[in-house]
């Protein structure tokens, strides 16, 4: 965290600022950031290139011709469907989360804060198995859902639950301290002035906290549209109906159907790096995470 | 703590009453079912899918790798972010921005990209292969899997860290006559042991329930390199949930504890000493 009120990038010309440098110093130097980029070149760019690299080992027809499979393009729609249903529903919980936890006192709320992170803390295959065990065949509610002809595991309705329980907290635990170190005085100003509660909410508190908003939708979503193991446990595995793009993957690449899985997998690649592109310009605003 | 603080804001019951609803249902209602499934299996039964032969390797694996992963994550997260904090030099930025990659890229893709890399016929797996080391399909495949998941929590968290450390009392140490390796040891180190324990555990906690980037590297030979989430699917494909649900039980008690101990630590790093709740 930097200080309070110091610019931006102030400590950081201190961290970096030049000296005199000794030999010692000069060797340690090029050490380090030799060493951290071989260990980054080896784990990250690395598997980014051999992914995009794989993907056009058959050129560009090859590439395009995973695409014209009609199971993957029914895996693309399903991760759109999946994200375009999450993110908007997590978006209005992480609102409403933060705003009653930072605009108000109330006995529990540490509790509160702690339960709302919890999804982050669980195994991805856990998420998906509490769903089994709640809807799955011999889960709680299975027999009642199947007496009702109700499908939720092994069906579109589990991912998106699968989905929400993981994505759950993106929204919210970016929110949180920002509203909370933000403050209350222009809402107080505004109601006090007699401005509506909605009015206030998207004239005074959503201009305050949109880099932040945009900041944890993008995360939000970037993990909603990439979520393997969660998902894969309550789907199923049915090609053309309940594969979602990361499902599709495996399902290529345990066909040996390379070409095809890093093809797939390229898109998702592309989507991670829209995603830290979109990350770096909402921080070049100002926005900092806490 | 103070209740009912008199304020004129608008909206307490309905954003309280929608969190709590809402956590409620996509939260805690899940968490519970686990739990309670777990609790009403008989407990020889509990006994014999928690501490079965294939589940015990598994653990092994699971806790002894993300250890490992967790300890690498430690010396390579610290150089990172001390290479981004203390060093300017060109790529940078696009260095700083590359760190947050794990987060954002899919799990299936970085295994099956890990997998490409570092399989014989792969870019250094070819290499490795020449000097005998061999990495995918075997356990040391899923330890870099791990560490590939986990590094960001390092960084991420000793970044800040680093940026408070005051140069000032480096300086002053120095001034007064401490070499490097005394000021590293007893300036720096010090100053950012709260994260560097905070960071540990995160990359611990992730790497320990980590799927999606393991599994198509590890080969998931039973007694190998089956990790314990894979052996929570399988019970799960074979309709054993009870099987599943106590395997996910020990995971999730894990979890908490693991949970616990960060807010701790952050408490710690927050306040110069370990808070006590009143």
């Amino acid at each position: 965290m930097t200080a309070a009120g110091a610019p931006a990038g102030s400590l950081e010309e201190l961290a970096t600022r030049p000296g005199r440098e000794t030999l010692l110093g000069a060797l340690a130097r090029r050490c380090l950031i030799g060493l951290s980029v071989a260990f980054l070149a080896a784990l990250l760019l690395a598997p980014l290139a051999v992914v995009f690299a794989t993907a056009f080992r058959s050129g560009i027809q090859g590439y395009l011709r995973a695409f014209a499979d009609p199971d993957t393009e029914a895996a693309i729609r399903l991760t759109l469907l999946t994200a375009l249903v999450v993110v908007p529903l997590n978006t209005v919980f992480g609102l409403s989360a933060a705003w009653a936890v930072a605009k108000f006192e109330f006995r529990g709320k540490s509790l509160l804060i702690t339960l709302i992170d919890l999804p982050i803390a669980v195994s991805p295959v856990i998420s998906g198995m509490l769903f089994v065990l709640l809807f799955g065949m011999r889960g709680w509610f299975g027999a009642w859902l199947a007496a009702n002809g109700i499908s939720i595991v092994f069906a579109i309705p589990g991912i998106m639950i699968a989905t929400l329980f993981v994505t759950f907290p993106y929204v919210a635990r970016e929110l949180i301290p920002l509203m909370q170190q933000l403050g209350n005085d222009e809402e107080e100003a505004a109601i006090t002035l007699g401005a509506g509660a909605w009015m206030t909410f998207f004239r005074v508190t959503l201009p305050k906290i949109r880099w932040g908003l945009l900041y944890g939708v993008i995360l939000c979503n970037a993990r909603a549209m990439g979520e393997f193991g969660a998902v894969s446990v309550v789907s199923g595995h049915i090609r053309g109906l309940t594969n979602t793009m990361p499902l599709a993957i495996e399902a290529l690449y345990d066909d040996y159907d390379f070409t095809a899985a890093f093809a797939v997998a390229s898109l998702l690649a592309l989507l991670a790096l829209a995603t830290l592109a979109l990350k770096s310009l909402v921080e070049r605003t100002g926005y900092r995470r806490r | 703590m103070r209740g009912g603080q008199p304020t004129v804001l608008p909206g307490f019951g309905l954003t309280l009453g929608f969190t709590t609803f809402f956590l409620s249902a996509v939260v805690l209602l899940p968490l519970a079912a686990l739990v309670l499934l777990a609790a009403s299996t008989p407990l020889h039964e509990l006994l014999d899918a928690v501490a079965s032969p294939r589940a015990l390797a598994s653990y092994q694996l699971s806790f002894g790798g993300a250890l490992i992963a967790a300890c690498t994550n430690l010396v390579f997260g610290f150089i990172i972010a001390w290479t981004l904090v203390r060093y300017e030099f060109p790529g940078r930025r696009l260095m700083d921005a590359v760190i947050d990659m794990p987060f954002a890229l899919p799990t299936a893709v970085s295994g099956i990209a890990l997998t490409a890399v570092f399989a014989t016929n792969g870019w250094l797996g070819g290499y490795l292969d020449m000097v005998g080391i061999h990495v995918a399909y075997t356990r040391l495949g899923v330890i870099l899997a791990m560490t590939l998941i986990g590094m960001p929590f390092a960084v991420r968290t000793l970044q800040p860290a680093l940026l408070e450390v005051q140069r000032d009392l480096e300086d002053a140490a120095e001034t007064l006559g401490a070499g490097r390796w005394y000021v590293f040891r007893r300036v720096i180190v010090p100053a950012v042991l709260p994260a560097l324990l905070t960071g540990f555990t995160l990359a611990f906690a992730r790497a320990l329930g980590e799927y999606g980037s393991v599994i198509f590297i590890s080969g998931n030979l039973p007694l190998k390199t089956e990790i314990t989430p894979l052996l929570i699917v399988i019970h799960l494909e074979e309709f054993d949930y009870r099987g599943a649900a106590a395997l996910g039980f020990v995971m999730l008690a894990a979890s908490f504890v693991i949970l616990l101990a960060i807010n701790l630590l952050q408490a710690w790093g927050r306040n110069g000493s370990v808070r006590r709740d009143s």
